[in-house]
Order: structure tokens, then sequence, then C-alpha cells
């Protein structure tokens, strides 16, 4: 008896030169992720040979029912761990017909700032870590946890084995891979300090590139998670209480940064950034408030404060960057609802192109 | 149910409800399937990275922790990978405002989970400053290895690993009904069937992921306690013994884990009749394996006699539960040596006494101990003193 599974892992390219492109979008909450399917005549690897194509806006919030085409621009193109083969992700952003970009088409704006040629010049770099949560489904109780109760406090599950500490692992190992397969620069992974929570780290990718690796990363997670009947969450503070929140923690440098004097050059940056805290936080997620208090390896919301080596810091220095006098700095302000074309275009902005005045 | 706990590919089976909606609502649905072909992904043909999980000890000395990173192609000497740090306030080794401890590899083996040119890392931990943290007991004993007495002795190590297998949130032994006990200890040692031998797949499974992974795993029975097993580790030199068995410890606890099973490595984990866990360390140096080395083993347990209590304080914790006298021990308090005698501290075989040459079995550890302490100290106590 054939299984589901065979005709799932069918390679097609004994019998046919097409290739199936999966469209991916954000939808209208800006969080959720949306995607679709087209056959295409044969393989591609250079998105501006892709076509434009369009979808129902007034199903996801985007668009009034009477004038719901909404317009799919092709930005970059990932190899689709699950079909395989030639077969494509492919990573959008979403434009009237009249080609002005929707309001929740953040990419827009972003690849403006990155394009710059100010901001060009000093290729910044981003390693983005993502922290996610997995549930159970139809409960939506941390994967591990028992119903209706706690498991044991932190302590045992960051970076833990065993099956009393690590919840899920398969999910994020399979992740993992499938993330190498796309193509996606994915740097590490671990288990997180609250159990069921893991961390997943893409870079360092180059200016408007970390935005579109990271929300295919998260793309391929959720995809993942469906197939193991599981349910992620991006809350930044998913369990009230004594339990770590979930961040996103953005690690950056420029080219400045990163040569002999770079260390000065990261501490103007890093005075530039506390004086834009506020306009900053209210970019960096929503619900970010339950998360950022002080407490559980965070700063209080309201505090800007940068140190070495200093995890309740707003901005962290690592210890190499201040022996070598050159590196990046971490900003662990976002939370892990934060969009990464918003938040590495904000830096980028205030680092390089903004002065108080 | 066991026999829910092992079955193949263990994914969903750690959460019972789902796996049984899925059957009953579709017998056709199995997407457990392309999780398991994600998992497995040969990346070897579609690019030259890696993936190296790095592993340490954390801050009880006996919890193994972990993270994995991605690097731009193989390697096979440790030399060449690069340090990594993490953040040892979350593990008891280092405070919140100065948190990064850093991680020097040490040993490379090949990852049996991933696959490939995947890779485990065996690391020790320093301060920023290249100071080993105080719960490192690699450095110490590195130190002891490359002492050039000790390096001439060559010394040989097999360490038999003893450990039991816990059903998971009841932590009662696998195999033993929820409430009650199993029939007394006698068909359980080196059994089979069904009723005698509780947990085969996580012990198979590991001494073929070991062997994979290139370690020198020798050897695995099923032992006297039902549900408790072992493995041995060994012939392995001077400070590899601590790398592989910890090594070998991790691919267990990993395995354990798709399994939905709690390991335990508790000396006496059911008080009672029923055996401790232990971890006999069997010890030989070249002049013990030469002519004459009879005369020189008898010496080296000597010595080991008059530092006996220094040796149990560093044997690990719990033990004056397991070392009572009874079920193979010898009391924690004496020290007593033999010929083929199970109940003494240390034993000698009965091949060494015959050929004048060999080895010994230190039987005193306990299942938690840590290897780098008893190796090291083994040969410090009976070359270097």
């Amino acid at each position: 008896m054939a299984q589901l599974s065979d005709l799932v892992n069918l390679d097609l390219t004994d019998s046919t030169t097409k290739i199936i492109a999966e469209y991916i979008w954000i939808g209208g909450s800006g969080m959720d992720i949306r995607s679709k399917a087209r056959t295409l005549a044969g393989p591609v690897d250079d998105p501006k040979k892709l076509p434009k194509w369009n979808y129902d806006g007034s199903s996801t919030g985007q668009a009034p029912g009477e004038d719901s085409e909404v317009i799919l621009y092709p930005q970059a193109i990932f190899k689709d761990p699950f079909r395989r083969g030639n077969n494509i992700l492919v990573m959008c952003d979403a434009y009237t017909p009249a080609g002005e970009p929707i309001p929740t088409n953040k990419r827009c704006a972003a690849a403006k700032i990155f394009s710059n040629p100010k901001v060009e010049k000093e290729v910044p770099w981003y390693g983005i870590e993502q922290e996610y949560t997995l549930l159970q489904k139809d409960v939506n109780w941390p994967l591990g946890w028992p119903q209706g109760g706690f498991p044991g406090p932190q302590g045992p599950y960051y970076c833990g084995i065993g099956a009393d500490k690590a919840f899920g692992r398969d999910i994020v190992d399979a992740h993992y891979k499938a993330c190498l397969y796309a193509g996606i620069n994915i740097s590490g992974i671990n288990g997180e300090v609250m159990p069921g929570q893991w961390e997943f780290q893409v870079g360092p990718a180059v200016g408007i590139s970390a935005g579109d690796e990271l929300w295919v990363a998260r793309y391929i997670l959720e995809r993942i998670t469906e197939i193991a009947g599981v349910v992620v969450s991006f809350d930044p503070k998913p369990i009230p209480g004594d339990w770590n929140g979930a961040g996103a923690h953005c690690n950056y440098s420029t080219k400045s940064m990163r040569e002999e004097g770079g260390y000065e050059v990261i501490k103007k940056a890093i005075e530039k950034m506390g004086l834009r805290h506020k306009e900053h936080i209210v970019a960096y997620g929503d619900g970010n408030e339950r998360r950022l208090t002080g407490r559980h390896e965070t700063a209080d919301i309201n505090t800007f404060i940068w140190g070495v080596a200093n995890r309740g810091a707003s901005i962290r220095v690592g210890r190499d960057t201040e022996k070598e006098g050159k590196g990046y700095f971490e900003d662990r302000r976002p939370a892990s609802n934060m969009d990464p074309y918003v938040v590495t275009s904000m830096i980028a902005e205030t680092t390089i192109l903004w002065n108080k005045s």
C-alpha cells in the first residue's frame, strides 16, 4: 500500500522540467505568514526572473472586498526543503496594483534605507537570535509541560538533554537541516532557559537579506511544527511569572566597527541608540513590556543601559570585542515577534544616518 | 506502557494524546515520515557546511549541556575548532553581570544523530581570563596525565558504566509495575525476554551509535537489577578515558530523550534488596602489563589502600547508600582487595594472577563519578605518590 509520504516525496526531476514555486508573504497582522504555490516552466534561481503574482487581500485583512487584489513582488529565492528537487520558496512583499507598498509591507522602506549610499558603504552585518516557544496543540500549553500544572523551575533546561529536560528537539533539528538545505545562513541552535523554548540564529547576513532569511526561517519552522502537530508561538512572554520570555536579540556591526578603532565607533553608535531608546522600543514588537521587566536576563523597558558581558543590559558588548578593540554589539531589546525588516533597518538608520539635532 | 514507548522512531510517543488521536482519526495519515526526512537530510550534496554540537558539563558536575553551531567545512582536529562561549549564569557557573564562560574544544566524535560530516565536540570550561572554572575537572586531570612519569607508564582504563532506566514523570524503573515491584533479582542479569529485559532498544541503539561516533565501546550487558544496564568503554589511554565516557553518557541521554525514558546515574536508585549502580574502573600501567607486573600491581593496590578515604570522597556522591558490603560491594569504610572477589574494594582477575601481569579493577567508584577525577586520581596515587 503506497504511503502518503511516497507521493509527497516524489522526485519529479525524472518526469518533468516543471518546478513548483511557493510564494510567501506576510499577512495583515504583521506576523501571520501566508503562502501559495504555482507551477513554473523550469528551474529559476534569480528572483528578478520570477513572475509577479497576486492574492486575495480581503482574506488577510489587507484589502477591501471590492478591490481585493494585492500584488506579490518576488524578492528572494530559497530551495524548498519540503518538496526538494528544483522546487523553491520565494519570499515576496506586497503592493497595490498601482505599485505602492501596502501598509503592512515593511520591507520596501527597509530596502530604501539599505540602498542609501552611506549605509551600503558600511556593509551592515546582522546576526539575529530568534527565540520561540513550542506549545501543545489545542491546549496551547508549552510542550512537555504537564496539563494543568508546571514543570520544575528553570535551571536544568538551558542547553539541556534528556526526556525530562528537552521538549521538541526533533522539530529543532529538522529545522536546522531544512534551513541549511534551503540556503539560509543559519548559524546555530540551542535549548533555552524556559522548558519548551528554543532558539536559532541566522547570520551574519548583510542588509536586507537578514530580514528575508529570518522570515523564511520562521516560515520553515511553522511548516515543520505543522507536520509535528505542535504550535509555535512568537509571543514575547508566553507564560507570566518566573519563566523567561522570548526575544530576538539582534547582533550588529558595520565595516567601521569591524576595523581598527572600531570600539570607539561602537560606543558612539550605542550612544545614539540610547538617545532614540523610546522610538526603537515602540518598533521592537508588541507586548514587549510583559517581557522587559529587568528580571530574567532583560533590562527594564524604560531603562537604557549597556555593558560588557552583561546579560541584564539593553545592549551587550562581548568580551572579545572589548579585548580586540573592534567587533559588534548585541541589541537585546527586540521581542521574538519583532519584524526583522523594521529592526535591522532602524538600527542602521539610527547608527549610520541619524544625528542628534 | 513499555510497548508504546519503544517502537521505531520515537517522535510522538512523548505526546501520547496526540498519537492516539492521530491513529484513530486517520490510519493513512502519517506526517511523521516527513519530519524524519528532514532530520535525516544528507546535506553533503547541498553544502560543505557542517554542524558541530559543543558539549560541556554544567554546574552540578553531572548535568550535560550542549548547543550547536554551523562551521564552513569538515573538521577532524579539535585544535582547529574555534573556542566558543555560553551563558554560565543559566547553568550555575557564572553571575548574571559577567556571564560568559569560554568553551575549549578537546575531543571530536562523529555525530550519530545528524550523520554526514557533522560532529560532537567534548569541551571544558574556562573564565574569559583563561582559568578553568571550579567545575572543570578535566583541566587538572590533563595536567596529571601529561606529567612525564605518568606519560611514560601509558595508563590504560576500562570503565564499566552502569545506569538505570526510569519511566518518565513517575521516575520508577522501566518495566517495573506502577506502585509495585518486579520479582526478586535473579533472572535479569544478561537476561532476555519481555519479562526480564526492559529497554534493550535504547541499549542497542547506544552501542551502535557509540561505535559510529568513534568511541571505544567494548561491550554491553543487562544488569542484576531489572531496568539496569551497563556499557564498557576502553581500553583508553589517559585523558581520553574521561572524554569517551562523557561522550558516551551524552549519547545515552540523547537516546533516552528520543525514547521518552529518563536515565539515572544514581548509585542506589532503589533502596533495599536491589543492586546499586557503579562505574568499576579497570586500570593498568606499562609496568603492570609487562613481566613482573603482578608485583607492581600489589604495590599500587597498597598505595590505594593508604588513600582509601581520599579516593572515596572523590568517587561519587551518595556512594554510602551503595557501598554497604552487600550486593557485590565492599563496605565504604573498609578497604580490601582479592583475586576474583566481587565483594572486594579492588579485584584482581584470575588471569592476571596466573600470568603474573595484567590489570586490576577498582570497584569503588559510583555510577555518577566523574571519570576525569577518578582516572587521574588513580594514576596520581599509583605513579606519582
